[in-house]
């Protein structure tokens, strides 16, 4: 039996980290509510009080807590920034995810002692970038982009002692990581700016007959007729002519669920393994906790993974293993 | 959690029976119950920020009543509806009772439901979102805070309810208990 891979879980409030804890999580990811992290929904996220109170549970428990400092810090406020990676550490955070080459560097500096990661939200995406950031940062994680092939992520891990996570479930995004600005077009806010991709104040929904139309920033994005899912108000995965052709001309609106492949990616050298949903229910972190728990812990004893029968929490109420099968190359 | 819940509508008998009595009663009891969870859930009401003084029509599509909640924490207020038309609302948060109790109790995800189509929303989402976040990190038990409202027989009744909910919940489907997550 082969010690489990690392499962790393979201959580948007405390309720959720506690789900996520008894659920079995090895690590919980979280954030500040405010603009310093990539999930700054009306509602999420943690106070101070509700960090320090939140690490203690899960450190009480066994489990860790990384502090998400992932947004790119506005020009003229990086105090803000500074000030949550500080925070983190002073309330016993077992790590920071970190996007910004600034706030890199200044945590480097200011907090030698303080475990970094590197956030998906910085893109890199090949060992010679992630071995700058080592150097430079001693950056001892990185959270892999959500477009490289399994091929690809091993090929990282033979050419860098960094760690590597990356996502085995939740929302995929079309863009490379951190490079994605179509929210702000319609919204003038960014997930990497902002912390929000499609704010909810400039999304709205309508029911037009049987029809649920979505706009964001005024601008219609999709109809759904009454037999049909619905998915995130997002841009890319809005549902537009071009062409002569209507579709969803972007990206279709599917999540991940890459459980069947945990012994590739084990096999390619991945240390940990990411659920995505910070936005999610405490049901959501509940299920998709246990069930990816079940598969990590059947992969260290050499069993199979049971299908886990996610797909009515994903978006589309379809699954797919994204980029790490990169079947249209 | 079911990975694909099958929500349990509310009885049409039931709900014709509902809709003949008077509003009164719903008002009375909604009005204590929102009082009671602003006091006993201080944290809920705060994490709603600047959306805690819009107006949420929470509206149960199988039942004949409509609540317009202004979850404001110096002065919640709850008013009872036959129906949204002819409201005034800043958001509606829509589906069958058993959903929208399931979402309180931690039973189902909102996104799951809105993906499935179980649950509508529409007008100002922000508040929609805030007061699904906040509900599902306060981890309310109606069954508890109904129970609360009865003061001396407090501790009887929310004995009683261990009991016979659990067995309702068997035969209905219905959510009616918060769920509390196991430990592995």
């Amino acid at each position: 039996m082969s010690a489990p891979l690392e499962l790393v879980c979201p959580a948007g409030t405390p309720a959720a980290l506690r789900s996520a804890v008894k659920a079995g999580a090895h690590t919980v990811y979280c954030g500040f509510a405010d603009e310093t992290n990539a999930r700054n929904f009306p509602g999420l996220n943690f106070s101070r009080a509700e960090m320090e109170e939140a690490i203690a549970f899960a450190h009480g428990r066994g489990a860790k807590v990384f502090v998400a400092v992932n947004t790119f810090p506005r020009a003229g406020a990086e105090r803000l920034w500074r000030a949550a990676v500080s925070d983190a550490q002073a309330l016993g955070a077992d790590a920071v995810i970190l996007a910004d080459l600034g706030l890199l560097d200044h945590t480097a500096r200011a907090h030698p002692d303080l475990r970094i990661h590197l956030s998906v939200q910085a893109a890199a995406a090949n060992a010679d970038a992630i071995e700058v950031y080592a150097r430079e940062f001693g950056v001892k994680r990185v959270v892999l982009p959500r477009v490289l092939t399994v091929q690809e992520i091993a090929a990282i891990n033979r050419d860098t002692k960094v760690e590597t996570e990356v996502f085995v479930f939740g929302g995929l995004c079309v863009m490379a990581e951190g490079r994605c600005s179509l929210s702000s077009y319609a919204t003038g806010q960014s997930p990497n700016m902002n912390g929000v991709c499609s704010p909810a104040s400039h999304v709205e929904y309508r029911q037009e007959g049987d029809a649920l139309v979505a706009r964001l920033g005024g601008f219609l994005i999709h109809r759904s007729p009454a037999d049909a899912p619905a998915p995130y108000p997002t841009l890319c995965k809005g549902r537009f002519s071009a062409g002569g052709v209507e579709g969803h001309l972007f990206e279709d609106p599917v999540s991940l669920d890459a459980a069947n492949l945990i012994p590739l990616l084990a096999d390619a050298g991945v240390r940990a393994l990411k659920i995505e949903g910070r936005q999610r229910s405490r049901a959501y972190t509940e299920a998709v906790v246990r069930s990816f728990r079940r598969a990590v812990d059947a992969h260290a004893r050499g069993l199979p993974i049971e299908a886990a029968g996610l797909a009515a929490l994903s978006e589309g109420q379809e699954t797919t293993a994204g980029a790490y099968r990169k079947t249209w190359r | 959690m079911n990975s694909e819940p099958a929500i349990p509508i509310f009885p049409r008998l039931g709900a014709a029976l509902v809709a003949r009595l008077p509003l009164a009663p719903a008002q009375l009891a909604a009005e204590r119950l929102v009082s009671q969870i602003a006091a006993r859930h201080p944290d809920l009401f705060a994490r709603l920020g600047d959306h805690a003084r819009k107006t949420i029509a929470i509206d149960p599509t199988d039942t004949p009543l409509v609540f317009l909640l202004t979850p404001d924490p110096d002065l919640p207020r709850v008013r009872v509806a036959r129906a949204v038309a002819g409201e005034r609302w800043d958001a509606r948060i829509a589906g069958p009772l058993a959903a929208l109790l399931g979402l309180v109790h931690g039973a189902f995800d909102g996104d799951a439901l809105f993906f499935s189509r179980d649950l509508v929303i529409e007008g100002d989402t922000g508040a929609v979102l805030a007061l699904r976040n906040a509900i599902d990190n306060a981890e309310l038990d109606m069954g508890h805070e109904i129970a609360s409202l009865f003061g001396p027989v407090e501790r009887p009744l929310a004995g009683a309810m261990r009991i016979a909910l659990p067995l309702v919940e068997r035969a209905t489907g219905v959510a009616l208990m918060r769920r509390a997550g196991e430990p592995t």
